[in-house]
């Protein structure tokens, strides 16, 4: 498989929200707009690449037992630098996200790739795939959160779009999140079968 | 009193799961019968009453007093980690018929973000011990309750013509947003 077929199948093909449907719980919560979607998308992002780097470089000295913990502790670490930087740079960012950030321990994508991906695979693939995935995640929580924010408020990062008295408000309420989900997936699984 | 609104805030008006997203795997995962629904409720009740605990004392008796906060996160997913282990291995000496019913469910529970995201509110809200239990007990309800209703939906959905294009995860995210939206009428309770 060639490295550029490697890195875009996180978009689309394996996108891991649409498709995988991993890392469900920070998609729907955070993304009440698109800037927050960007920003836990990033902060994903980082410490994907940094723990499929991390792991593809000590997996051969990991006994196969003691695996599972060891891969949780090298993502904790990485999300314990997320969360210090985060609080100390961007404050509000930090607040708007709030329990979602130390939850990244958590999401099923990152564990998923560690162990299904760069556990088996070399340093150079591990870190590209580790980009994709977390890019493809980025796309997607934009995506939801831009389309969420724009029913919802009216706007799209924080520019007006249209006035405040037409605005559906459910939508960036929880309810709108599954709604808008839902037919996200079935208008993607629309356009793959086409 | 202040008893009471954490349970009702806790079960009705945040539900873990409509309305915090917190352990959404399992919501959409083990949700296609009510059976299975049960069972992991019960295997998720279990451990987050037990891990509030642990890590309750954890934060206050080890990180906090020696200054260790910053490791909070890693402290209390390798408790949960080796907590959930630990109630396996347990459970299949003492309670096998027990075992058998939540074995399988136990090992999803590590990732399962509603335990680790409980733990943490817990230490956050600066609840006491008797809160924090009460508080893990009804986020633990709250699944339950969320999680049964929905399989209880899905499997009526499952007789249903869906459209082409909305069969499968779309109509089942679909029917967890207009059940969100009754939620939302409890809002107003606390």
């Amino acid at each position: 498989m060639s490295q550029l077929k490697n890195f875009s199948k996180g978009f689309i093909k394996e996108n891991p929200v649409f498709v995988l449907l991993l890392g469900m719980c920070p998609t729907l919560g955070v993304t009440s707009s698109a800037i927050n979607g960007l920003g836990m998308g990033l902060a994903t992002t980082f410490v994907l690449l940094m723990s499929n780097m991390v792991v593809s470089m000590v997996k051969s000295a990991i006994p196969d037992k003691v695996r599972i913990p060891a891969f949780i502790v090298i993502i904790a670490t990485f999300v314990t630098i997320v969360q210090l930087t985060m609080q100390a740079y961007l404050p509000s960012l930090f607040k708007s996200l709030g329990l979602f950030i130390p939850l990244i321990v958590v999401n099923c994508l990152v564990l998923g790739r560690a162990e299904a991906f760069a556990s088996k695979n070399n340093l150079v693939s591990s870190v590209i795939d580790g980009l994709g995935m977390g890019l493809g995640f980025t796309f997607a929580l934009v995506t939801l959160g831009g389309i969420r924010e724009i029913l919802g408020s009216g706007k799209i990062f924080n520019i007006t779009i249209y006035p405040e008295n037409y605005v559906t408000l459910v939508f960036v309420l929880s309810p709108g999140a599954f709604i808008v989900l839902g037919y996200l997936i079935a208008a993607l699984n629309k356009i793959k079968k086409n | 009193m202040n008893y009471l609104v954490i349970v009702i805030g806790a079960i009705l008006v945040n539900n873990i799961v409509l309305m915090q997203f917190l352990g959404i795997c399992p919501f959409l995962g083990v949700s296609k019968k009510v059976s299975t629904g049960i069972g992991m409720t019960g295997a998720v009740a279990f451990v987050m009453i037990l891990a509030t605990i642990v890590t309750y004392l954890i934060q206050h008796y080890v990180l906090e007093k020696f200054g260790l906060g910053f490791l909070q996160t890693i402290a209390f997913i390798l408790i949960i980690a080796s907590l959930v282990q630990m109630v396996e291995i347990i459970l299949k000496k003492v309670s096998p018929p027990l075992y058998q019913a939540l074995g399988i469910f136990l090992p999803l529970i590590t990732t399962n973000c509603a335990i680790l995201g409980v733990a943490i509110l817990t230490v956050q809200n600066e609840f006491n011990l008797l809160e924090g239990v009460i508080f893990s007990t009804s986020h633990a309800i709250g699944f339950g309750l969320a999680l049964i209703l929905f399989a209880g939906i899905r499997e009526h959905l499952d007789l249903q013509d869906v459209p082409k294009g909305l069969k499968g995860t779309p109509i089942a995210l679909i029917a967890a947003g207009i059940l969100a939206m009754a939620f939302m009428g409890f809002s107003g309770l606390v």
